[in-house]
């Protein structure tokens, strides 16, 4: 990276409102971290305590879908170990909505059942996730790792809006998972 | 039996158990990464306390904020508690919720809707 492109960088944070971005392999310490620095900022910058509470929740269940899945990868093939291991997260405040931005890889497998979860998650209006929510917390298995799988419909409830995403081609094992949240 | 007393953290809540009144709070934040880990002394507590149980439980929640997580946990420990109810204790549930924070006033509401125990809604202008 040349000395320019710094600039450039600094540049382009700034016209997105970048709050904060880190890339990295997120673990227990800097999920801890990254939250308390979030929460500061929020104190300063956000006056409503509803939508302070809103972003921190859909930043917490990000983070944590983030944390959790670096415990899926493993020791695969393919790709560097490290590399594959770490995510995106970006967090910007525009003038009337916040946007939490994360990539991660992901094997291929799984994209496809992330992609259909994310599609009846999009299908479904604010009663309808409420329902889809209630019946996966009753019915639903807890995995080894404390996961319910409710975090992405909490994510889509507290936005308030359609989860944005797209999953991109790496190789022949893993994808790059993009996702923008939206936060009225 | 001792009472069940934890501190709470940026990412766990303040824990206090009391056998002896029948009460039980939750207070704060739940967001930890692993819930499990943090939840299973509070069930293992509540199993004993269903040994010889005082005749009227009282569970306050008054979380600010929960993560998904913990929301299966805490589904779990209303599970248990109804279990226990009638069988030489009465259990109430007191929800407590900022003022508008309806997000956790619709957690509180749905936890009622699944459970078979009483729930009183209450309005705090603070946690």
């Amino acid at each position: 990276m040349s000395l320019r492109n710094i600039y450039e960088l600094y540049q382009t944070m700034e016209r997105d409102n970048t709050m904060l971005s880190f890339k990295g392999v997120v673990t227990s310490d800097l999920l801890t971290s990254v939250l308390q620095i979030m929460e500061s900022k929020l104190d300063h910058v956000e006056k409503s305590p509803k939508t302070k509470k809103k972003v921190y929740n859909v930043l917490v269940e990000c983070l944590q879908n983030l944390y959790h899945h670096n415990e899926e990868i493993g020791e695969t093939e393919g790709l560097d170990f490290l590399f594959s291991k770490s995510a995106l997260l970006m967090i910007s405040k525009n003038s009337d909505h916040y946007e939490v931005k994360t990539g991660n890889y992901i094997i291929k497998d799984k994209s496809k059942e992330l992609k259909r979860k994310l599609d009846d998650i999009n299908a479904l209006d604010k009663e309808g996730l409420r329902e889809l929510y209630k019946s996966i917390l009753n019915d639903g298995e807890m995995s080894d790792k404390g996961t319910a799988g409710l975090g992405m419909i909490d994510i889509a409830r507290k936005s308030g809006n359609k989860l944005e995403y797209d999953f991109l081609p790496v190789d022949e094992t893993y994808d790059f998972f993009c996702l923008n949240v939206k936060i009225d | 039996m001792e009472n069940l007393k934890l501190e709470g953290s940026a990412k766990t809540p303040t824990v206090q158990f009391d056998a002896a009144s029948g009460t039980l709070e939750l207070k704060g934040r739940s967001i930890p990464e692993n819930s499990v880990e943090f939840y299973k002394p509070l069930n293992d507590w509540i199993d004993t306390y269903g040994g010889s149980p005082k005749e009227i439980t009282t569970v306050d929640i008054k979380l600010e904020y929960f993560n998904t997580s913990s929301s299966k946990c805490i589904l779990d420990l209303f599970k248990q508690l109804e279990g226990l109810n009638g069988k030489g204790t009465e259990v109430k549930v007191n929800w407590y919720f900022e003022e508008d924070d309806e997000d956790m006033e619709e957690a509180g509401e749905d936890y009622q809707a699944i459970i078979n125990i009483p729930f009183k809604m209450i309005e705090v202008e603070e946690i």
